[in-house]
């Protein structure tokens, strides 16, 4: 696979939060780590950028092992990552928050900024404005736009749709089946489990730290036991 | 009518330019205090020594160009040697964050830590700036004293009262706009300094967008230390150079940057001339100024000053201290660049 | 190494050291050396308390100790009638002012609801009611400065033994700590460091200019003494005695005359040595005292519970601590130990001298001490005070030996040689400093550094 976690196993410097976790995703594909309270979704997803220490298992980019880079080397190697929270700059205007999003590109990126004004319009509207005063959808639109700035081949979505309304959340999923048809392999941990499997290319289930479920988005809907135990009937 | 503008101009003379002029040179300190806060999360305490330790290198070469008979009269030689000032501080900053700071950040230690590092840092400056220049008043300032003395001013307007502007005070606001325009436009329309801002407002996301704080932390000191020399060297330009009253001006610049809430760069700036104009109309004696205003059998007997100047530092910490109490972000939201 | 090996090991040195310059230099030095060692002890157990026990740095240690001075100085004074006669009545007035001032500002600021009008009054309440203070404030100031200014130009003071004045020098450094720590605690940790720094620096403006109350720079001199006077000693037929006694064997053999001149010699520099140890006796009853509250105290269950907040301030709230109800009362603990400490040492010095406080000497050093004996550490904050002041004073005569070394081979009066030798006196600043950020930077823990579970 394009971007690949194998066989993960280790914690934030305590105890062991994975164990022996697999996930990946292809190019043009969304994934999806879904699971109950404290089954290590997040730490999986932040495992394979970098931010934890991994024991056993290694992390591949296009074949590459990227096990041992620091995240700020992974960004230069084209992984963007939207945190959960304060994933925006509050005091810097919309358009400021994308250029430091280009920050690593020396090239002229005023095409990309176009491109993020094409698929999220309403930010063109209030480029000027500060990010910190943007509702809370829109600053998902700024924080999304700010990892696609660097143009990666992988984004990583940590619960984008957490606290915003269900028709933002409609919103923000059709714009990122917009952003899979450029080709960019997107792995996102998801609360909203129903909805979320629905666009999803591929599917995780996680339970403390262990793939439960592994199959299709679609497939994993359809599964009986799925739905019963992670999706409430 | 013209005793009204006897007043006034006897109040321009005695409050209003001092009080621009040494607000400006608070604002130029509070702003490296700013900046630092924004970007290394820490009231540097050794900040007024950095300036006196500026001003120092600053007076050394000064002096070295007057012996050697390099002026820029009606300018002050100063000016020539606040590039040598600035470079060397800004030196004497890198290495002291590489030797003494990093180290805290590294370890992601809590930020009282690197407080009372600061102190240390304070201390070994005070040594150093002690024992090469010792503890007593250094007067460098040469050039014109005056663009406009209060007896040119007298015989012009015919008035009573004189209005003298020191040639240290148009440099000081002069130089002050300069370097404020300057760094608003190095904040808000350079890569660096754009860097700069989204680390103060959010390291994490700083961190993922792939900017280097090693970088911005340099350039941090960088400013910060230019910015003390400079302020410095006008107020010693302005009032004369002892180390210990640059100790003290630590108090001043801390409730500059804290009235104008800390991390923002132009509450610094506001926050440098609330102090300044408070210290010296409270510590002004307004006997002569009601003196033309009231009717002379009115004329008030005392000083009328609100507080001896020998508690102008009262004043800045009363202020701090309603800031505190009442608007604890400052007048203008803190904490971010 | 353990701990108790450290501690035993550390002051087997210091006392070593100590008993070298008795030896070499003079007892009477070694005892000067020693009973400011112990007064800097009991200021480190402060300034321990408080930056050991909750994390609070607190850089106005000099404001507390100089409160602890006019403490000193207040309670020994005996009041000045006429000066009373003069400015007394108007000086009841101001203050009585004062009171109704204040207490209508807080009424107000806490009954009209905000609205720019609040602003208006409270502006104008304090506004009128500065002027008001002023009108009775001023004429009785120049009233009692006049009076007599050359001997005393002040009010005095209560005129009571100056011992007492170690307990309200600790009161009075309580009661502003209490007032900064309301304004600055629970606010972000830098502020408490910058409020102190602050309220030191107008602490000592304060004893400096406001002659009518501390006689300003004009100087307090001759207080009150704890032990007797070296005069006294030296009259005393006992003491003669004693010391007759005690060096029967270096008297005798001598001629009647010669006799005489060398006990009067000794007698004289006994009476010294003897009131030196006098005071050592007293400063130690109190370092003692303080000591072993400290150990009690972070022992006790409240102990736990200051550290368990100082370790994980959030967790701490969570379980229901009240932290700054914590901070607070930890900060005004460590300020009276730190006010008592000030009060011993005017009383040391037998003078009253608020030009003498200078932040390098009585903040900076302190901190020193601390960090460098183990701060979180009771017994290594003594054993730091006493290391650190042992190299303080004895530093000079090195350092000034190192300078002369140093520029032995420049011309005599060069202008280089003589810079150094003049500045050499700044060296002590920038070494202490070194020697804090070495020991932060490399031994966080310090010579002794404070025990804790395994983390």
């Amino acid at each position: 696979m394009f971007l690949s976690g194998d066989n993960l196993t280790g914690g934030y410097g305590g105890a062991d939060i994975l164990h022996g976790c697999s996930l990946g995703v292809e190019k043009g594909e969304i994934a999806v780590i879904v699971g109950p309270n404290g089954a290590g979704k997040s730490t999986a997803m932040k495992a394979m950028l970098g931010m934890l220490l991994i024991r056993e298992g290694q992390v591949t980019l296009d074949g590459r092992d990227i096990t041992s880079l620091t995240p700020q080397d992974r960004i230069a190697e084209g992984v963007a990552f939207v945190p959960q929270t304060s994933n925006v700059f509050t005091g810097m205007s919309v358009e400021e928050n994308l250029e430091m999003g280009a920050f690593l590109r020396r090239d002229d990126f005023s095409g990309t900024m176009e491109e993020i004004f094409t698929l999220f319009p309403i930010l063109k509207e209030k480029r000027a404005q500060l990010a910190g005063e943007l509702s809370g959808g829109q600053r998902q639109q700024v924080a999304v736009g700010r990892a696609l700035m660097t143009k990666p081949s992988v984004l990583m979505l940590d619960e984008p749709t957490a606290g915003v309304s269900p028709i933002v959340m409609d919103e923000l999923f059709d714009r990122i089946l917009e952003i899979r048809e450029t080709g960019v392999a997107i792995l996102m941990v998801e609360q909203n489990a129903r909805q979320a499997l629905n666009i999803a290319d591929r599917g995780y289930v996680l339970v403390q730290g262990r793939n439960r479920f592994t199959d299709t988005g679609e497939a994993l809907l359809a599964n009986p036991e799925v739905r019963q135990s992670f999706l409430g009937g | 009518m013209i005793d009204t503008i006897n007043a006034f101009v006897l109040f321009a003379n005695f409050v209003l330019v001092p009080g621009l002029a040494y607000g400006a040179q608070l604002a130029l300190g509070a702003l490296g205090i700013t900046l630092l806060y924004g970007v290394l999360r820490f009231a540097n305490f050794a900040h007024g020594d950095t300036m006196a330790f500026g001003t120092m290198v600053v007076i050394l070469f000064t002096w070295f160009f007057q012996q050697n008979g390099i002026t820029i009269a009606p300018l002050p030689t100063a000016l020539l040697a606040i590039p040598i000032g600035v470079a060397l501080t800004a030196a004497v900053a890198l290495a002291t964050d590489r030797l003494v700071y990093k180290h805290y950040r590294e370890i992601k230690a809590v930020p009282i830590r690197m407080v009372m590092a600061s102190v240390g840092v304070m201390f070994v400056m005070n040594g150093v700036v002690r024992f090469i220049i010792g503890p007593n008043d250094q007067s460098f300032a040469d050039g014109l004293r005056f663009l406009i003395t209060a007896r040119d001013f007298k015989k012009a307007t015919g008035l009573n009262e004189g209005l003298a502007i020191k040639m240290s005070q148009a440099l000081t606001v002069g130089v002050a706009v300069l370097l404020v325009v300057a760094l608003f436009w190095f904040l808000n329309r350079t890569r660096t300094g754009k860097s700069m801002r989204a680390f103060s407002d959010n390291e994490d996301l700083a961190l993922l967008s792939g900017i280097s704080p090693a970088r911005v932390v340099a350039v941090t000191w960088i400013i910060a230390a230019g910015l003390a020399t400079i302020a410095g060297t006008l107020y010693g330009i302005d009032k004369s150079f002892k180390p210990f009253t640059y100790f003290q001006l630590l108090l001043p610049m801390f409730a500059a940057a804290i009235v104008g809430g800390v991390g923002n760069p132009v509450g610094a700036i506001l926050g440098g001339f609330v102090i300044a104009f408070s210290e010296v109309t409270v510590t002004y004696a307004y006997k002569k100024f009601l003196t033309y205003l009231v009717p002379t059998e009115y004329a008030p007997d005392g000083l009328v000053q609100l507080l001896s100047t020998d508690y102008k530092f009262a004043v800045s910490f009363i202020i701090l201290v309603v800031v505190l109490l009442i608007r604890p972000t400052g007048l203008m939201k803190g904490k971010v660049i | 190494m353990s701990n108790s090996l450290r501690a035993v090991l550390g002051f087997g040195v210091f006392f070593v050291l100590l008993f070298l310059v008795g030896f070499y230099q003079s007892w009477n030095v070694m005892l000067a050396i020693f009973n400011l060692c112990l007064i800097s002890g009991v200021m480190a157990l402060g300034v321990n308390i408080q930056w050991g026990y909750a994390g609070l740095f607190n850089v106005g240690i000099m404001g507390f100790a100089a409160l602890g001075g006019v403490a000193a100085m207040l309670t020994s004074r005996a009041p000045v009638a006429s000066a009373w006669q003069a400015g007394g009545s108007n000086l009841f007035i101001a203050a009585l002012v004062t009171l109704i001032v204040i207490g209508l500002a807080v009424a107000a600021y806490r009954k009209i609801r905000p609205s720019p009008m609040k602003s208006l009054i409270m502006v104008l309440i304090i506004g009128v009611g500065y002027f008001a203070i002023r009108t009775y404030f001023d004429p009785a100031v120049l009233a009692i400065e006049a009076d007599n200014p050359a001997k005393s130009g002040f009010l005095g003071g209560l005129g009571v033994p100056i011992i007492f004045s170690w307990a309200i020098g600790g009161l009075f450094a309580a009661g502003i700590a209490w007032l900064i720590g309301k304004i600055a605690l629970g606010l972000r940790s830098d502020y408490l460091a910058i409020a102190t720094l602050g309220i030191s620096e107008i602490l000592i403006a304060v004893m400096k200019n406001e002659d009518w109350l501390t006689r300003g720079v004009k100087n307090v001199s001759g207080l009150d003494r704890p032990v007797p006077y070296e005069l006294a000693l030296q009259e005393s037929a006992w003491f003669i005695s004693q010391i007759e006694n005690l060096f029967s064997n270096r008297l005798d053999g001598l001629s009647e005359a010669g006799r005489e001149l060398a006990l009067r010699g000794l007698v004289v520099e006994y009476s010294s040595v003897f009131v030196k140890l006098c005071y050592s006796g007293l400063f130690l009853a109190v370092l003692l005292t303080v000591l072993l509250l400290c150990v009690l105290a972070l022992a006790s269950p409240w102990g736990r519970m200051v550290r368990a907040i100082r370790d994980n301030e959030v967790s701490a709230a969570a379980m229901g601590k009240d932290v700054t109800r914590r901070h607070l009362q930890i900060f005004i603990l460590g300020s009276a130990v730190v006010g008592i400490a000030g009060a011993m040492l005017t009383t040391l010095d037998g003078q009253f001298t608020p030009s003498t406080y200078q932040p390098l000497r009585y903040t900076f050093l302190i901190w020193v001490m601390v960090i460098v004996g183990g701060s979180g550490n009771n017994l290594g904050s003594v054993l730091g005070a006493f290391i650190i002041w042992f190299i303080w004073i004895e530093a000079e005569p090195v350092g000034n030996w190192l300078m002369q070394t140093i520029t032995s081979t420049l011309e005599p009066d060069s202008g280089l040689r003589r810079h150094l030798l003049d500045s050499a006196q700044h060296m002590r600043l920038f070494i202490m400093g070194v020697v804090m950020l070495t020991v932060m930077r490399f031994s966080p823990g310090g010579i002794l550094p404070e025990r804790t579970a395994a983390r």
